[in-house]
């Protein structure tokens, strides 16, 4: 893993750590994904933007296989993660997720305990081989969700009794709990006020340290404030994947300048 | 606002008084709500009328005048009556001899012969029997027996008989009524709790006094296990299937539509489904609280299956996809997050399931598990399941089929058994779902 901070402007000194070709998604008939290529790199923050229902969210959920979920979806083409490709029929999507973490839109905590929601994952995994480990593995995740100093008087109490932004936070800390290599993060502050945001936001360029986060996201200076990489997506086409400077700033298909100048979208 | 937009809206009166068209809406909601208060109300009318009429029908059930005669039955008339052909008769005759004599004793201003005796008294004769059969130490010595009246008898202190309805016969004469008075003066005859309802057995059908409904209670309640055990493993892992890991395709939805049409199938025939499956081709025991048990289960099945997948459909999806999103296999999610939160539903199908099956009569019918079946109380456990037993309503519905107007009051007192047996079941079934119950 790379230590090196690095700033917004830089991409200098990165490797592949996601590497989709050709993805292609289907919703029975419909065409959701067309054509999508994108290489995205290890400790950066790759965000997706675009228009409601142009696909981004889709593309992320290909990532994680959790569209498996989803009878009538199909996936084509090529996703590979370190260079194995997660569509194999050999791939277990249970290894693939605790690989590749989720964060969703809406804060999910089980309605257990704030220690259990943590420990969950861990404990499937056989990440523990006693309590004190796993006391340590949930005292661990919570601190890098940024949520220990508030909660760690409270561990047994319910994790859906925390605030909304809270809530969010210890989805987080759930995530990386697990030790993925992946974060993916499907719009998480959509429901959470600004205080809140920046929290999230904070912790998101954090994270970075040691993961390759890919968040989607409808507010653009949330995309610009956190990302180092954009791809914008408009009607299940990537149109454009660039630095995020370079996109906010000087884009080059004019839809991207569109949409981020707030003409379509 | 500008004053040349206001110019375009119409203008509104004072908020303080109220349009026609608020008081139309008003108007029409409390019509609306007034009308619910009715249905309300006649609904809980007629709950209240269903009780009151189970409870008066019901509550003289519990309630018998016995004779209560000390007799002493000697080695020689014992061994007289059991060398007879009627045994039973002899112990009566014995017995009606030893009140007489005592009525002498005492001096009661009432002319009485034997034959009235003999018809104010119930089935004495097999209950003496049975006693000194089973107690042959205490033949010589005197005995306090508390004897069931007979059902006329029992119906003169219930207020069913009276001196104006009676009509001369071979069960009761008018003449017959002064004895029974002047014996309830002297404390002979009187009206005691009937413990034996509650614990006895089935008597036959000229004897309403000596029925109880004990024995198909626990034939009930045999019943109910093996309801249990079977419909809600198999219910649940049938709906779990269905629901979260099945194809949606032509089959599943074949399957899904036969089970709605499971639920709406006569009970009846479910009985005969029983009676040509489990009895004639798999030869278990006739009149078999399993083979009744196994019945109900087909019945119940769809009920729980119908219940559990909604239980099941209502967990948000997001509460899946955490789990899923941690790496927790298709498993794992549904047996540590979906089951948890839908317990509490599929509790109530459950139950709902158990008490429609509770009160199922036809079936048990067509399997042998009429109410005369229901003589003695099973032995252990096994012969639980499987010696010959009735069940509480096929018990109720065979009293209400037989003549003497006694053992239509037996009948009322079996549905407030058995409301109490199902009540019983929904209390528990309360306090498992608050164990349950978790907020999301």
């Amino acid at each position: 893993m790379y230590d090196i901070p690095h700033h917004t402007q830089e991409t200098a000194v990165t490797d592949v750590k996601i590497k989709a070709k050709d993805v292609q998604v289907y919703y029975g008939n419909n065409h959701a994904i067309k054509d999508v290529s994108v290489e995205i790199e290890n400790n950066t923050v790759t965000a997706f933007i675009g228009p409601s229902g142009c696909g981004k969210s889709t593309f992320l959920r290909c990532l994680n296989r959790m569209n498996d979920t989803i009878d009538i979806c199909r996936v084509e083409g090529d996703i590979l993660i370190d260079g194995d490709d997660i569509y194999d029929k050999r791939v277990d999507p249970v290894q693939l997720r605790a690989k590749v973490g989720m964060v969703f839109q809406k804060p999910n905590p089980f309605p257990k305990s704030i220690y259990d929601n943590i420990a969950y994952g861990p404990r499937i995994h056989g990440m523990a081989r006693n309590k004190a480990e796993l006391d340590d593995i949930v005292e661990r995740a919570l601190r890098r969700g940024a949520i220990w100093d508030e909660v760690k008087d409270r561990l047994q109490a319910p994790g859906t009794g925390l605030s909304g932004g809270q809530q969010q936070r210890l989805c987080i800390a759930r995530a990386v709990a697990t030790e993925p290599e992946v974060l993916l993060m499907d719009e998480p502050c959509s429901a959470l006020d600004p205080i809140a945001t920046a929290q999230v936001e904070e912790l998101i360029d954090e994270l970075r340290q040691n993961y390759a986060v890919v968040i989607v996201t409808h507010s653009m200076q949330q995309a610009a404030r956190v990302s180092q990489k954009t791809a914008f997506f408009h009607l299940g086409n990537l149109v454009e994947y660039d630095d995020t400077s370079k996109i906010f700033t000087n884009p080059e298909d004019s839809r991207t300048e569109s949409y981020i100048t707030g003409r379509i979208g | 606002m500008t004053d040349a937009s206001m110019d375009n809206v119409p203008v509104k009166g004072s908020l303080t008084t109220v349009d026609a068209r608020t008081k139309k809406r008003n108007a029409a909601e409390k019509r609306f709500k007034a009308y619910g208060l009715v249905a309300i109300m006649i609904g809980l009318f007629f709950l209240v009328v269903l009780a009151v009429s189970i409870l008066r029908s019901g509550l003289p059930a519990f309630t018998q005048a016995e004779v209560r005669v000390e007799f002493t039955l000697t080695q020689a008339q014992f061994d007289e009556a059991e060398s007879q052909m009627l045994k039973t008769k002899a112990y009566e005759n014995f017995f009606i001899a030893a009140l007489q004599s005592q009525l002498e004793e005492r001096g009661l201003d009432v002319s009485f012969d034997p034959a009235a005796i003999e018809r104010l008294l119930g089935k004495t004769g097999s209950t003496i029997r049975e006693y000194f059969r089973e107690n042959p130490d205490q033949i010589g010595t005197p005995v306090t027996f508390n004897l069931a009246a007979s059902s006329r008898v029992d119906g003169y202190f219930k207020g069913r008989v009276s001196r104006d309805t009676v009509v001369d016969s071979r069960f009761l004469e008018v003449t017959d009524l002064d004895l029974v008075d002047a014996l309830a003066d002297a404390g002979i005859i009187i009206t005691a709790f009937n413990w034996n309802f509650i614990t006895g057995s089935d008597s036959g059908v000229d004897n309403p006094g000596g029925a109880g409904i004990g024995v198909s209670v626990i034939g009930s309640f045999f019943m109910m296990l093996v309801v249990l055990a079977l419909s809600l493993p198999i219910g649940v892992a049938a709906s779990i299937y269905l629901e979260e890991f099945a194809p949606q395709n032509w089959f599943t939805d074949l399957i899904e539509v036969n089970i709605s049409n499971l639920a709406a199938v006569p009970s009846i025939v479910f009985g005969i489904l029983g009676l040509a499956v489990f009895i004639q081709f798999m030869h278990l025991p006739q009149s078999a609280p399993l083979v009744g048990g196994l019945v109900l289960t087909l019945m119940t099945l769809p009920t729980i299956i119908i219940s559990t997948r909604a239980s099941l459909k209502s967990v948000p999806p997001s509460i899946r996809e955490a789990a899923l999103g941690v790496g927790a296999s298709k498993m794992q999610t549904v047996f540590h997050h979906v089951l948890p939160l839908a317990a509490p539903g599929i509790l109530t199908g459950t139950i709902i399931g158990l008490a429609q099956a509770l009160g199922e009569t036809a079936p048990l019918l067509l399997i042998g598990m009429v109410g005369f079946i229901a003589r003695a109380y099973p032995e252990g456990v096994v012969s639980g399941f499987i010696d010959p037993n009735s069940a509480m309503p096929a018990q109720i519905y065979t009293w209400a089929a037989r003549a003497d107007a006694g053992f239509y009051e037996k009948a009322w007192g079996g549905i407030i058994i058995l409301l109490i047996f199902l009540l019983t079941m929904n209390i528990i079934a309360i306090i498992l779902r608050r164990r349950f119950e978790r907020r999301w």
